[in-house]
């Protein structure tokens, strides 16, 4: 090895020889082109935003279907409204979780001219800042839903902005073959599932099957519980923020709840609802309340053996026919790139061929409209459907019927608290009331 | 300033003989080639740029946002400002936060008197050379590997109530990560896990690094291995203890990841920083009031900040 002459060759010389055959100008030229290749990556990825606004024979749909099975039936659905109207369908599907967190960013930038979404306050909420559109037209022409959907879909306005595709609802679920085994019956009043309960605990079960470690599987009993004891608009207004949270009514509910929460599964806050509904699998508990969703966390052959009940009346005069069943669907964007094709596509998807597509694809979910053929459901399906059918009110889950950030972040842990201590009731409902006051006020 | 030619001398611009008049001053700045002083502007004028931008001003927007309502929707314009209300908010209504408050500092002792000392420990350990000390090494340094979300996944493994490892072995019911009162202590064994592990690793290296002869002389002094430690390396080892405090003041600061992958930080596991995200990122978008909290991490991490920078700079003036 010589010796180097000057500095400049002895640097030269610690170059490796793989990377000694570029010099600046083609290391340069290299990263514009790596540049130039993001960039038309990136356009790629925007590019059913942009071409999609010259032509009217394309309308762009965002979605959080971003599991395989809900997406596959989107595009079923896409393929099937592109051969039935000429118009092509650009779907741009987003993680589930990413996409709810975002909706805020999403719809004030520039959304799809389709999205989906769920009914109930947040959606009310959007269209009230006019931040989704009017399909009121779209729902002249709908047939096959029943009036609860109609509501679940309007907005404080009187218009509809929301168009339904599936739900699930929320109910007392149980085994057959346990309850069989025990003779158990169905409880019709509170006092019922109250006797029931305490002898499964006397038969060695945990009587109903509890989680909350992730915050909302408690509101589903916070929701029936209002639901029994104060009806239906009771709980809209008070989600809405009209009603006090210290008023003797809410009080009463805290009470119950506190009443039943012996029978409980013990130690719900550091379970997830998974874990509680595989021991209602293992038939360590005798039934469970939550959504239809249980079911996943059964074996195929024992999705037969999975039966439910809606929770017991209370009140006699409020009745038992109102219920938990979260509705998701399509909303469409503020000022969409082709109104006439985004509500032709809502117009297909509350249609009856779409519903038939989507019962076909997609085994966990009802089809929200009743003009679908449903002799593909199962058992529990077909009682499910049933259910919401006669159902009176449809409430949409607590989190779905209030402010965001009043459930996540004053909801969650004051009912954490509650199951933690349940003396303090009146306590933890002033402080509830203090934020709430807070948080509706700005 | 009179060292700034041997920046390059060798390619500066000649002075041109008219300029030799001039006065001295400017003629030093004319050694510097019109390229350099180009490159030495950009060079202050872009991270200068990317500080203010990325540090300061989203600091500054924090503050000010914490004095309004926004809620993550419509204009700047709209904006309404409530003054100091998030803050009172803060303190008096809300209830996760003094738990949160206690927490941090739970944590920082913790990280401080326990998880800290016991790294240095096993560090002199391995430091001794023992039989298969690469091994413990590895071991011990695994997971600091891991992200803390990763960490917070294999935990809960084994804390879960009726199908963790803990509860069958011990063949107890403890709820680890439910119970308010037993939860924080489980998830501070698994933080100082990791921490131990990332000690040990940096305080090795200093130990490493300490001359041999030191310790020589102490032994000929008849000196024992604890007060060798404690009299010699420990005083010679002080920039690798400062670098020590400060991680684990900045550990126990920016603990985040593994309370919000077990609960998001409810339920007794309640953190500062969980309850900014909590807020402000997601669907809640209490953008006002998440910036109040975050304000308030901003002024307890000053205060340690400072303390620090105090510290440092008394050393550099000695």
């Amino acid at each position: 090895m010589s010796r180097p002459r000057s500095q400049a060759d002895y640097l030269a010389r610690l170059v490796p020889p793989s990377v000694a055959g570029l010099n600046r100008r083609s290391l340069l030229a290299g990263a514009a082109g790596a540049g130039a290749l993001l960039g038309t990556g990136l356009l790629a990825g925007c590019g059913s935003d942009s071409d999609s606004g010259g032509g009217s024979k394309t309308v762009s749909v965002g979605s959080n279907a971003s599991d395989p099975t809900p997406k596959d039936v989107l595009a079923k659905l896409a393929a099937g409204f592109q051969s039935s109207s000429g118009v092509q369908v650009n779907i741009n599907t987003v993680d589930h979780n990413t996409f709810q967190e975002n909706i805020n960013n999403y719809l004030q930038g520039k959304p799809d001219d389709v999205f989906t979404w769920f009914a109930g306050y947040r959606m009310r909420f959007f269209a009230a800042k006019g931040l989704t559109g009017d399909v009121s037209d779209v729902w002249g022409k709908l047939t096959g839903f029943s009036d609860a959907f109609k509501k679940a879909s309007t907005g404080d306005d009187g218009k509809q902005y929301f168009v339904p595709a599936s739900y699930y609802p929320w109910a007392v679920f149980y085994r057959k073959s346990v309850w069989q085994q025990h003779g158990y019956q169905v409880p019709t009043t509170l006092d019922d599932l109250t006797t029931l309960a305490g002898q499964m605990k006397k038969d060695g079960l945990i009587p109903i099957a509890f989680a909350d470690k992730d915050g909302w599987p408690a509101m589903g009993t916070f929701d029936i519980l209002n639901l029994r004891i104060n009806g239906y608009q009771f709980h809209v207004d008070l989600m809405a923020g009209k009603e006090a949270w210290t008023s003797d009514k809410v009080k009463k509910v805290f009470d119950t709840w506190a009443g039943l929460l012996p029978l409980h599964q013990p130690d719900a806050l550091g379970r997830t609802w998974q874990e509680a509904a595989q021991s209602l699998q293992q038939k360590k508990s005798g039934m469970y309340l939550l959504g239809l969703f249980v079911a996943q966390q059964f074996n195929d052959n024992e999705q037969d053996d999975i039966d439910f009940f809606t929770f017991p009346e209370i009140d006699s005069t409020i009745g038992a026919k109102a219920l938990d069943a979260p509705i998701d669907g399509y909303m469409m964007a503020r000022k969409p790139k082709s109104e006439a094709n985004a509500k032709k596509l809502l117009d297909y998807i509350g249609g009856v061929d779409a519903a038939n597509i989507m019962v076909k694809g997609d085994p966990g979910t009802l089809v929200a409209n009743s003009g679908g053929d449903t002799s593909g459901y199962t058992a529990l399906k077909k009682k499910a459907a049933e259910l919401v059918g006669s159902a009176t009110e449809i409430a949409q889950f607590l989190d779905r019927d209030t402010r965001p950030d009043f459930a996540s972040t004053v909801i969650i842990p004051a009912f954490q608290q509650f199951i933690k201590n349940p003396k303090d009731i009146s306590g933890l409902l002033t402080s509830i009331e203090n934020q709430k006051k807070s948080i509706f006020t700005s | 300033m009179s060292d700034l030619p041997l920046i390059q001398a060798d390619r500066a611009v000649p002075p041109p003989a008219a300029t030799t008049t001039t006065s001295g001053r400017r003629r030093r700045l004319r050694l510097l080639s019109r390229t350099d002083r180009v490159v030495i502007t950009l060079m202050v004028l872009v991270p200068m740029l990317l500080v203010v931008g990325l540090v300061w001003l989203p600091a500054l927007a924090t503050v000010l946002l914490s004095g309004t309502n926004w809620d993550g929707i419509g204009p700047f314009s709209e904006i309404d400002w409530v003054g100091l209300k998030n803050y009172d908010d803060v303190v008096n209504i809300y209830p996760p936060f003094v738990p949160a408050i206690q927490n941090n500092l739970l944590w920082l002792a913790a990280l401080f008197v326990v998880a800290t000392p016991f790294g240095m420990f096993l560090a002199v350990l391995l430091d001794k050379e023992l039989r298969g000390s690469r091994f413990y090494q590895t071991a011990l340094y695994l997971p600091v590997v891991l992200s803390l979300a990763l960490i917070g996944f294999v935990w809960q493994l084994i804390y879960s109530r009726d199908q963790g490892l803990l509860n069958a072995l011990l063949g107890t019911q403890t709820d680890w990560y439910g119970d308010p009162h037993v939860n924080i202590w489980a998830v501070l064994v698994a933080a100082g896990w990791r921490h131990v592990g990332y000690i040990m690793l940096l305080y090795l290296a200093g130990l490493k690094g300490v001359d041999p002869s030191l310790r020589e002389a102490a032994a000929v002094d008849g000196s024992s291995e604890a007060s060798t430690f404690f009299r010699v390396v420990f005083p010679v080892m002080r920039p690798i203890n400062i670098i020590v405090l400060v991680v684990t003041v900045i550990e126990s600061l920016r603990a985040f990841d593994l309370v919000w992958v077990i609960n998001k930080g409810r339920n007794g596991l309640e953190l500062i920083s969980a309850l900014v995200t909590a807020n402000v990122v997601g669907e809640a978008s209490r953008i006002g009031f998440g910036s109040a909290l975050a304000t308030i991490m901003l002024v307890v991490s000053l205060v340690f900040i400072t303390l620090y920078l105090a510290t440092v700079m008394r050393e550099g003036r000695r």
